[in-house]
């Protein structure tokens, strides 16, 4: 397809190929679903795959050149919000644990986006405790029947395919005898109800597995291996540091100076402290996102990824508590508590209100800040860990 | 702004020029070394052996083109030395020297007098200091605790950095024409020192009466050089700050994985651990903080005041936290004159009044990114 014919893995190159790739397929013309299967082809999805599923075995660095290039050309894919999960997290893993055949089949529709994709992970008695989930899967010959609940799970009501952990071994030691697959959400048994938050509206959803039935050929890893199959999903979950430099006064901490500049009578000395004290928080959180894109950029990916999810779910905690005390009696407002699925997570729509609201969640999901300093402490500055009551027992004798 | 964001990681130049600042000061300045120098006489506490042989490295001359005797790098190199001065607490003048009065003579019309004064600073044959309060932070107005009159110049100026043994005074001070820079040879100052929060970095009150004094810029010149003086001053200050804090960091979490109580690591507590990761991440963001400022600094960037007003507000609560929760989470040993972070303590609470508090950095935040109070 491409006129490609050197080895060369560098930026050069890469710029090379995007070129050629867009000469081949106009982006103003080619429909889009078309134009990504190309770029899938072409290697240049992710150029750190490898070749054949939809890599080129570049260099993980690279994938920010290929990026830039396709938005110069004015290549830049719409409508792929809800594509996150599969992007950032599914694919990964696939890459990690899949077989060939599980490669072939899954990850070209999770890049174009005809296949959604879902996380079914925690669950009500597993929560920053993930690994002493109870959904049980049982063998019944070629297949496995899963019983269970999950919770918290963005997009399930649109998802294809999902991630799933479920126990198959109750008589192991909790991390021991989890085993993970891909779950068809099509299946009849998997009941997917909207899960309503203290906003008023539904993001999340439960997720009710009744007699699932998903054939041997959906298993990821080894049986009994899920723990560490999952613990790859985390670390990426973890890891999406976007590629583009964020700029001073973007986030919350930009409408929030938008109201202190645009309205004067609102300013009273302590709010403008407050508001100085966050205007630099943000940011130097700001300025460490940029250093962590550089060193990933320049192939030196630091620990400080966790730290960024810590850090910003502070402050958007705190800006926008302040943002509703600033706004005074604007402030005693809310837009709207009808119970209804978004359409997306578009903050600068919403009500300050709902700014609060909505933020208190970002220290909760995707690892609670609490599990995050443990992380930091444990993994990046190699503290020791606490005792732990639950490591050689058997995940059926542990209280519930 | 966006897309064009500074550079904000250690080159390989920058990497070793730190490895061989840390041999040297892991050999030559131990904690324990420091801690003998502070019980010496204040003009006694600077070490001039160290201070030679940081010199012969070549510090004393980064930000000095080489036409100029000096090694034709920019602050941001010298900003991790001064990373590294901070971690060893190291008693020598580069923040009175090598930062605010180099700055300051670099910043006036290099073909006057201050181009030997630059050569003998560079090549460590001398060293000097800006007088001018510690305290003082950019954007103030211009200080007129000295006046230039009748051929020389008298006032008196307390809190000033790295004088005792300095040879030269660049001296700030306000004539019948407005602002004037002079260069006055230290001798001809009177120079008392003061016991300082601070053991390591002895301050000064120079009493200058009628002191011979050489012109290096005058008007506006003058006060657009002391304004950039204190403006590096504010950045490079927040790379000493950072290294201080990584030394707090490190050194506490070291003494957590050891120390046992109650049959466990202390570092085994989360109520521990967390204050520690909170405090890691603080240290990280620092890191971008502190290399945002130097680089816009070294680079004469529009955006230097800003960052390194934000470089002043946020860095300084960061070593003063982590120096404070060295001392706390160390217990008993943390509160003696036998461990080191009583000096860290010191410098680190001392370092973040210097140059302009937070608080005063955050009103010029406001100014600056157009942020203004309540009227």
């Amino acid at each position: 397809m491409t006129t490609v014919t050197d080895g060369a893995l560098d930026a050069a190159a890469m710029r090379r190929r995007v070129a050629d790739f867009v000469a081949a397929h106009d982006p103003a013309t080619t429909e889009q679903t078309e134009f990504l299967t190309a770029r899938f082809d072409a290697g240049l999805a992710w150029v750190h795959f490898p070749e054949g599923a939809g890599g080129l075995g570049a260099p993980r660095a690279l994938q920010s050149v290929v990026d830039e290039e396709f938005e110069r050309f004015g290549s830049v894919p719409t409508g792929r919000e809800h594509l996150v999960i599969g992007l950032g997290m599914a694919a990964p893993t696939i890459l990690a644990f899949g077989t060939d055949e599980q490669r072939s089949r899954f990850l070209k529709p999770l890049y174009t986006g005809e296949e959604v994709w879902c996380q079914l992970f925690s669950e009500p008695g597993a929560g920053s405790d993930l690994a002493a989930l109870g959904t049980r899967a049982v063998p019944d010959g070629d297949t496995w029947v899963v019983d269970g609940q999950k919770v918290w799970t963005s997009i399930a009501h649109q998802a294809r395919w999902a991630m799933l952990v479920a126990r198959t071994d109750p008589n192991a030691p909790k991390h021991r005898g989890m085993t993970y697959f891909i779950c068809d959400m099509t299946d009849p048994g998997v009941d997917v109800r909207p899960l309503r938050q203290l906003t008023g509206e539904a993001e999340f959803n439960e997720v009710y597995l009744d007699g699932v039935r998903l054939p041997d050929a959906l298993r990821l890893g080894g049986v009994g291996e899920g723990w560490k199959v999952a613990r790859t999903t985390l670390m990426n979950e973890r890891v999406s540091i976007g590629g583009r430099a964020e700029p001073r006064e973007g986030g919350l901490i930009g409408l929030l100076t938008r109201i202190w500049r645009t309205r004067p009578e609102l300013r009273t000395p302590g709010l403008h402290e407050d508001l100085l004290k966050l205007w630099v928080e943000a940011e130097a959180a700001r300025l460490t996102k940029e250093r962590l894109r550089q060193q990933m950029a320049a192939g030196q990916p630091g620990p400080e990824g966790s730290a960024a999810k810590l850090s910003f779910a502070d402050l958007n905690q705190r800006i926008s508590g302040l943002e509703l005390e600033l706004l005074g009696v604007e402030g005693l407002g809310y837009d709207d508590w009808t119970f209804r699925r978004p359409e997306g997570l578009d903050f600068t729509e919403r009500a300050p209100g709902f700014h609060y609201l909505r933020t208190k969640g970002n220290s909760i999901e995707g690892g609670t800040s609490e599990i995050l300093r443990n992380i930091i402490a444990e993994r990046v500055l190699g503290l020791p860990g606490e005792p732990r009551v639950d490591k050689d027992v058997a995940w059926k004798d542990l209280p519930k | 702004m966006s897309g064009h964001e500074p550079d904000l990681l250690y080159s390989e130049i920058e990497q070793e020029l730190r490895a061989s600042v840390r041999a040297l000061l892991t050999d030559r300045c131990p904690w324990s070394a420091v801690l003998g120098r502070v019980e010496n006489d204040a003009a006694e506490v600077a070490d001039p052996a160290l201070w030679r042989g940081l010199a012969s490295l070549g510090v004393t001359g980064l930000p000095i083109a080489e036409s100029r005797g000096g090694a034709g790098a920019t602050l941001r190199e010298s900003a991790v030395v001064a990373e590294e001065l901070g971690r060893a607490v190291a008693p020598v003048p580069f923040l009175g020297s090598a930062v605010l009065a180099t700055a300051a003579l670099l910043a006036v019309d290099g073909d006057g007098p201050a181009g030997p004064a630059l050569a003998a600073l560079a090549a460590g044959e001398s060293t000097a200091a800006l007088v001018a309060p510690l305290t003082s932070c950019p954007g103030s107005a211009f200080p007129d605790l000295v006046r230039a009159e009748g051929g020389g110049l008298t006032g008196t100026v307390p809190g000033v950095v790295d004088a005792l043994n300095a040879d030269v005074l660049v001296v700030p001070a306000r004539g019948p024409d407005g602002p004037g820079l002079h260069l006055v040879p230290a001798a001809e100052a009177a120079r008392t020192p003061v016991v300082s929060l601070d053991l390591t970095r002895p301050l000064a009150v120079v009493e200058l009466a009628g002191a011979p004094a050489t012109l290096l810029a005058s008007g506006g010149r003058a006060a657009e050089a002391f304004e950039s003086a204190l403006v590096a001053g504010a950045a490079l200050l927040s790379a000493e700050q950072l290294g201080l804090a990584e030394w707090a960091l490190d050194t506490t979490v070291a003494y957590l994985k050891e120390r046992t109580q109650f049959g466990r690591p202390l570092g085994s507590f989360q109520a521990l651990k967390h204050r520690l990761a909170d405090l890691w991440v603080s240290v990280s963001q620092a890191r971008a903080v502190v290399r945002s400022a130097v680089s816009a600094v070294a680079a004469g960037s529009p955006d230097a005041p800003l960052s390194a007003a934000l470089a002043q507000a946020f860095v300084s609560g960061v070593a003063v936290r982590a120096a404070e929760e060295a001392v706390q989470l160390h217990g008993g040993i943390g509160f003696t004159w036998e461990h080191p972070a009583h000096l860290y303590l010191k410098r680190a609470k001392s370092a973040s009044i210097a140059l302009g508090t937070a608080d005063r950095h955050r009103a010029r935040i406001a100014a600056l990114a157009d942020l203004p109070p309540a009227s």
